[in-house]
């Protein structure tokens, strides 16, 4: 464009191409590792990214879904975006499900596409996908550049979309010849946003309101969502809750943001949550929602759901408010920040609440999670309890979708926050262990169990490569039932036990798999095994993949079925 | 319930998409959309018209465009003074000997012919949809070949009356 200025500044430099200009506006973005495959709409991309001294890593997995959960996991527990590079076509297809899943559960992704150049752009080019099309209504926002002199300014405001507000994933679509032709000058303006305006901090009056709604309750409840881990709210809420000795529910996605192993938790709530966050929900006067956007699965039929509390909403997203529980007082804010202004404005706890929390405590005591144990063989709850004892709830955990999800959720107290990963939202069966890469990259010290059912891990195992390539050592436990759990557990009770297509019993030997990955296997299938085994694996050096054998029959137990409110609970079981 | 939303948007491909694709997946039926430049440069305005189960609904609507990056302003012009036109085009089956009949028919619409041909007549009107339809209503005997309208377009009245203005010109007191 301004070929002159350039040529007169400096002659003797060779002439950067769009790609050149993507990589610096990485480095610019701090951004530490790519998770990506390469392809022919984005060769350009990888010769700049071989020719650069910049210091980030690329990290090749195997597939592009791979590459995407990895980014999920990295972003969540590092809480910064999570950088992803495919190609055109297939490539960018291969990432929907992943954007879909960081989507709904609010990660934040800069998605970096690879497109049929712009000359042929709309003529069913070789690999050409309408991935603006495609990807519109899984983004929270998405770009097809134009021209490379824009590139510096888009990827700006692709980190600032993901990463502000509520956090989503961001599409930047490059053509080729964009990404391949010179660049002789870029647009360094600072960028402008005119209709992207999140709203960080609460109004103090609605705070207000809502210390007053506490004061007068006599069944006070919080329930805690992953927005408070995404505005770092946990040590606050601990304060607030310990002083005011107000009891907590938490959903899934939530888990962490308050100690697990608190004595005012009462676990988690919803489908197969506790038999007393349920009952706290349905009675409760004032339920106070921080960060989560009441979810179907939390709330059950909405009709049966804190009929007879005053609901107090924080979120930083205006459209969660009201969109399924109308809400008496809304506060549109970072729940992070809602806290810090609820802290300073609190004075004064509820006046007259000890029967309650007497109730509650009797509640779990009376009721808690319960599983058949039989003399020797595993059963998954079990399982997940020895590792839970195992680590001191210090270790990362993800998970796939599915029964072995749900018993962590049960089983592993998560203590502290960012320890657990798990697919929500999207429900998304191959996340655990992909997400679990993710994270042990970006958190090298921590310990990283990928908590995977048998189902889940074959979707997305081929990822082992990437283990085996960067010596990372996470710690798979696949829990082995044979099946397709969940679905197994739905067609028991729903379709009068026709399995059908739920019982998997043809398996790879997985632990001649991790061999062959020059990763250690080991397949365990008693108990007394287990326990004797479970420290020294979890301590060992390097990647492990454990085979544990559990019974098939086991079910998730208590449980709302479909349609139900969260107070019509079965497989309760009293003490 | 029908409402008339507006969006003020930044003009860039595929925003259009993203606006009607919300709309879908929310399952908001539209009526109509008409969508055109603005004064500002970059900077376009939709109008929607739009079926709408409830407030409640109304108000997912709102928020959820609101959350676009490149929707600048929604505003729900259906409880305000509004003035808000469409405009059709209705190409009938004609002949030199009912041309005088159909011009005595439209001039009360203040509608006009604005093409002739041995055996059709075409015929412009603008206002708003009750009157579009009602025109095309008394058309309709004569044969219609074609129509095309815009589908509506509105923004808010200058001066908004008060509500106890509207009271006190109102037929029912």
């Amino acid at each position: 464009m301004n070929l002159e200025t350039k040529a007169n500044a400096e002659p003797e430099t060779t002439v950067q191409t769009g790609a050149d200009v993507l990589v610096q506006a990485l480095v610019e973005e701090n951004v530490e590792t790519i998770f990506g495959y390469p392809g022919g709409a984005v060769l350009p991309i990888y010769d700049a990214l071989y020719r650069s001294e910049a210091d980030f890593q690329h990290i090749l997995t195997r597939h592009e879904q791979g590459a995407i959960h990895a980014a999920e996991g990295y972003a969540r527990v590092r809480r910064k975006p999570g950088v992803v590079l495919a190609t055109s076509g297939p490539g960018a297809t291969n990432l929907v499900t992943g954007i879909a899943d960081a989507m709904m559960d609010s990660l934040p992704l800069v998605v970096l596409t690879g497109q049929v150049a712009t000359t042929v752009t709309g003529t069913d080019a070789f690999q050409e996908a309408d991935i603006m099309g495609i990807t519109t209504p899984i983004t929270k926002h998405n770009y097809q550049v134009q021209s490379a002199y824009e590139i510096p300014k888009i990827i700006k405001e692709a980190f600032h979309i993901a990463s502000t507000g509520r956090p989503g994933p961001v599409v930047v679509d490059i053509p080729k010849d964009i990404s391949a032709n010179p660049c002789f000058e870029t647009d360094r303006s600072p960028f402008h946003l005119p209709g992207y305006k999140p709203t960080f901090k609460p109004n103090p009056l609605q705070i207000k309101k809502l210390s007053e709604a506490l004061k007068k309750a006599e069944k006070p409840l919080i329930l805690t969502g992953a927005g408070i881990l995404h505005g770092g709210g946990s040590a606050d809420l601990k304060e607030i809750v310990e002083t005011f000795q107000i009891p907590v529910t938490s959903t899934l996605l939530g888990l962490g943001a308050f100690p697990g192993d608190h004595e005012l938790f009462l676990g988690m709530a919803g489908m197969h949550g506790t038999y007393t966050s349920n009952m706290a929900i349905t009675d409760c006067d004032l339920l106070i929602n921080i960060g989560a956007r009441f979810d179907d699965r939390l709330t059950g039929n909405l009709e049966h759901f804190a009929k007879n509390a005053v609901v107090a909403h924080i979120d930083i997203d205006p459209a969660e408010i009201g969109k399924n529980v109308p809400t008496d007082i809304p506060i549109v804010s970072d729940a992070g920040a809602a806290l810090k202004e609820w802290k300073r404005q609190l004075k004064a706890g509820p006046e007259n609440h000890q029967a309650w929390l007497d109730e509650l405590q009797e509640n779990k005591v009376a009721y808690p999670y319960w599983f058949n144990q039989p003399p020797k063989e595993m059963v998954a709850q079990w399982t997940i309890k020895k590792i839970y004892e195992a680590t001191g709830g210090e270790a990362i955990v993800t998970t796939d979708v599915g029964q072995h999800q749900m018993w962590a959720a049960q089983y592993y107290k998560f203590s502290k926050p960012d320890k657990w990963v798990t697919s929500g939202g999207l429900g998304t069966m191959g996340f655990g262990f992909p997400a679990a890469i993710g994270c042990q990259l970006a958190l090298p010290d921590e310990k990283v169990i990928a908590l995977v059912g048998d189902g889940g891990f074959q979707m997305t195992l081929q990822e082992l490569s990437m283990l085996q390539e960067r010596h990372l050592p996470v710690k798979i436990v696949i829990l082995n039932n044979q099946a397709l759990g969940m679905v197994r557990q739905w067609q028991e009770s729903f379709y009068e036990k026709r399995y059908s297509e739920s019982i998997v019993a043809c398996q790879p030997d997985f632990v001649k798999l991790a061999e062959s990955y020059s990763i250690r296997g080991v397949k365990i299938e008693t108990q007394e095994d287990f326990e004797k085994q479970i420290g020294e694996l979890l301590d060992y050096e390097g990647p492990v993949l454990i085979d544990a054998r559990v019974m098939q029959q086991e079910n998730v137990f208590p449980m709302v079925s479909p349609g139900k409110g969260i107070n019509d609970m079965v497989g309760v079981k009293p003490l | 319930m029908k409402r008339i939303v507006t969006l003020v948007v930044q003009n860039r491909s595929g925003v259009l998409n993203r606006v009607t694709g919300l709309m879908f997946k929310r399952q908001f039926n539209i009526e109509s959309i008409s969508v055109g430049r603005t004064e500002k440069e970059g900077i376009s305005k939709m109008t929607f018209v739009v079926e709408v189960e409830d407030h409640r609904k109304l108000e997912q609507l709102t928020k959820q465009l609101n959350k676009q990056i490149d929707v600048l302003k929604v505003t729900d012009l259906s409880e305000k003074a509004i003035v808000a036109r469409e405009l059709a085009l209705i190409k009938i089956v004609s002949n030199a000997a009912i041309r005088n009949e159909v011009q005595g028919i439209i001039e009360p619409f203040r509608a006009s012919i604005i093409d002739v041909s041995k055996d059709t007549l075409s015929v412009q009107v603008t206002g708003k949809p009750e009157k579009i339809e009602a025109l095309i209503d008394l058309l309709r005997p004569y044969g219609i070949k074609d129509i095309a309208r815009t589908g509506l377009t509105a923004f808010s009245r200058g001066q908004q009356p008060q509500a106890a203005e509207l009271n006190q010109y109102s037929l029912l007191k």
